[in-house]
């Protein structure tokens, strides 16, 4: 049987394709598309296997001589570990596609061995042309965006989650002065061990975690309420009160929120000085830890609810009228309607967008970050402040402190967390089970 | 008219109704007022502003124009956001239409990843992205910030452009085939025509953006001539004691006008897309 089977022509075909990119191609008769196979691997051998090897030496040793200074000026430049590791990285994404065209021409050899095992022609150039335009259409108009994904998106991802075992990090790691290293899980343990470093993570999990929460409840139920009031028939020019409501969305948010900060200042925003007009005491609204929090709740409700009302408003008016009739007819009061079934079939219709708002605002860095910066500073936290979430957090320690391997532990455990909460949220959907929607 | 004892209690409520409705409107208003009231206030500072000013001044706005950079943001942004919008539409369209209509090996997983990664927060590749950037001289370059715009916007803009693609019938596409179209004449001559709605959705959405970002453009541009509105804006408020309120406020207006309106205007397109998705489930 083995016998047999080596001594088909596809068989020989796609061995001789193995040696050599083109050998199977030329074989079958195909000259043109043979050469010029052989050809590619001939200069891919000439010209890029020093290149890719002095890639992965980089991206496995990050580099082995440091920079060298005699009183402060640079005699020796020595080696950029990050630059060798972005090197490295990319080598490895060329090397995946070149690896692919090299599986796609042996198998190219081994279906046209196979055409001339069952006695027919092969194709002439002609037909080939034809057949690549029609079969490559989707790829050439995909390929534009798959390289801007994978080079902008995918390639920094991975860049990021690489960093997390290395100890790149001001004042000692820090390139071109200094060589970075491979540290293995050490960030990872060190984020549990080191007591500051898990005193903060721990405080920021949790107030990120109860912020993600509030956060999406409290503009997803004020939203629903006026929408519902909206809604109801008592209510004349709803289209006015519609285009008000819808304001604070349609106003560009780090504008708003720069707004707010003024508003908010405690010595001379003009909320405290009504305070003060009034009668009361100034409340240190961005200042003090437990203000700040309120502060950024109340904004972001500001900000927010617009989204939902607009959103459930048109919802409201899809349910079906059916549903209420029967439950008119079972006595349900007007409240009690709205308790046991509108709500809970707009929590279960909008569940999936719900899980994404809690998602995003769990990364709201905007807010926190333009509105709060962080603060105020609070002394037990490793360089962070008292309302800091953690992407505000990673962005203070990328930016302002060059501690980029504690940073990038960060992202990874921040996208295990999406990661998980978009797969269940997408695996329930419909556009998931059904084969043709996606 | 008889007066019942419900019929007080109803007009009660409806009273009370319009009541809320418009304490709320005065919340939602009175940021907005108070922001274009400063910027007609004659003062500098937080606490020189008054509500109520005693006269009113377009000088901040004047000073804005001429004496500080913020022409140049508004020219710079202006620019970033024309050239994101036409780049990340060009990618956007063709790819979304290979998707939506086109069975290939790798589309599944393609879609599948696209998805994912349209949940993560762009900025944390930020590293890599400065890195790789820097690498390629791209730093501190506009062309450098819209490259990073226009990869951020594929993910989300291609699921959005795919699924309003997927909702067009095909049988206009079939009967063009059959009159011997090919694919990229069906596309330009019977898809796009019949999808306006979300390319104009997509290229607001994508000419929006740029004016809206503050991380990457603060990550990518570094010198002063360069900067975008977000940045120069962000600076202004929260530079040493903040005595330029005022001025701040007249550059707050300038940007927010123009941008209100797109958003008011994409807001039917958005709210309608969201709604059909939730519905969907």
């Amino acid at each position: 049987m083995l016998y047999k089977i080596s001594k088909t022509r596809a068989f020989k075909a796609a061995l001789l394709s193995t040696l050599w990119m083109g050998l199977g191609q030329i074989y079958n008769g195909q000259w043109l598309k043979g050469i010029l196979y052989a050809s590619f691997e001939l200069i891919l051998l000439v010209y890029f296997r020093k290149p890719f090897l002095r890639a992965m030496w980089g991206l496995w040793t990050l580099g082995e001589t440091p920079q060298q200074r005699v009183g402060g000026k640079v005699v020796f430049q020595g080696d950029h570990s990050i630059f060798l590791m972005i090197e490295g990285l990319i080598a490895i994404f060329l090397f995946l596609i070149v690896l692919s065209i090299y599986i796609y021409n042996i198998r190219d050899a081994h279906g046209y061995g196979r055409i001339r095992d069952q006695g027919k022609n092969v194709m002439g150039g002609n037909t080939i042309y034809k057949a690549l335009k029609t079969n490559s259409y989707p790829y050439i108009l995909v390929i534009p965006a798959s390289l801007f994904i994978v080079f902008l998106v995918i390639l920094p991802l991975i860049f990021g989650i690489l960093i997390a075992f290395t100890n790149y990090s001001s004042p000692y790691h820090l390139p071109p002065k200094s060589l970075v290293d491979w540290v293995g899980f050490k960030n990872f343990i060190n984020i549990v061990k080191l007591k500051s470093w898990s005193y903060t993570f721990w405080g920021i999990l949790a107030w990120n975690s109860i912020w993600a929460i509030i956060g999406t409840f409290s503009t997803y139920f004020i939203g629903l309420f006026y929408a519902v009031l909206i809604n109801s028939k008592r209510v004349r020019l709803k289209r006015l009160w519609r285009t008000i409501f819808i304001l604070p969305w349609a106003i560009p948010y780090f504008v708003s929120i720069l707004i707010f900060r003024n508003i908010l200042n405690m010595q001379f925003g003009p909320l405290n000085q009504i305070l003060v007009s009034i009668g009361l005491t100034r409340i240190p609204w961005l200042v003090d830890p437990f203000w700040a929090k309120v502060s950024i709740v109340i904004v972001n409700i500001w900000l927010g609810f617009p989204y939902w009302m607009a959103l459930l408003s048109g919802m409201l008016g899809v349910i079906d009228k059916e549903i209420y009739e029967a439950a008119e007819i079972d006595g349900a009061r007007a409240w009690q309607q709205f308790w046991h079934l509108t709500v809970p079939m707009l929590l279960f219709s909008t569940s999936p967008l719900i899980i994404m708002s809690i998602a995003s605002n769990f990364n709201n860095f905007n807010l926190i970050y333009l509105l709060t910066g962080g603060g105020p500073a609070n002394p037990n936290y490793v360089f962070a402040g008292s309302t800091d979430i953690i992407i505000s957090w990673i962005y203070k320690l990328t930016l302002e402190q060059g501690q980029y391997h504690m940073a990038s532990v960060m992202s990874i455990l921040i996208f295990i967390f999406i990661a998980t909460i978009s797969i269940i949220n997408f695996r329930r959907t419909k556009t998931f089970k059904e084969e043709d929607l996606l | 008219m008889k007066l019942t004892l419900d019929g007080i209690k109803s007009g009660l409520l409806t009273v009370l109704i319009h009541l809320l409705l418009m304490v709320t409107a005065i919340l939602i208003l009175l940021p907005v007022i108070w922001i274009i009231v400063s910027s007609l206030n004659p003062g500098d500072t937080l606490l020189a502003t008054a509500l109520w000013p005693k006269k009113l001044t377009l000088f901040h706005y004047q000073y804005l124009w001429e004496e500080t950079d913020y022409k140049l943001w508004y020219f710079n942004t202006l620019k970033v956001a024309t050239a994101n919008m036409f780049l990340s539409t060009a990618l956007i369209l063709p790819a979304a239409y290979a998707f939506s209509r086109f069975r290939f090996k790798g589309r599944r997983l393609s879609l599948m990843t696209l998805l994912v990664l349209q949940m993560f927060p762009s900025f944390m590749g930020m590293v890599a992205v400065y890195v790789l950037l820097n690498q390629f001289g791209l730093l501190d370059s506009h062309l450098g910030l819209v490259l990073v715009y226009a990869g951020g916007a594929i993910p989300y803009g291609t699921w959005m452009v795919k699924g309003y693609f997927d909702s067009i019938p095909r049988s206009m596409e079939e009967a063009a085939r059959i009159d011997g179209a090919t694919n990229t004449q069906t596309f330009i001559k019977i898809v796009l025509p019949l999808s306006y709605p979300i390319v104009t959705f997509t290229m607001l959405n994508n000419f929006v953006g740029p004016w809206l970002d503050f991380i990457f453009a603060r990550l990518v541009l570094r010198s002063d001539c360069n900067k975008t509105l977000a940045v120069g804006l962000f600076e202004m408020v929260t530079g040493i004691g903040n005595t330029k309120f005022t001025t701040f406020a007249a550059g707050a207006v300038l940007v927010a006008v123009p941008i209100t309106l797109c958003y008011m205007f994409l807001q039917r397109y958005l709210i309608l897309g969201l709604a059909a998705g939730a519905i969907k489930e």
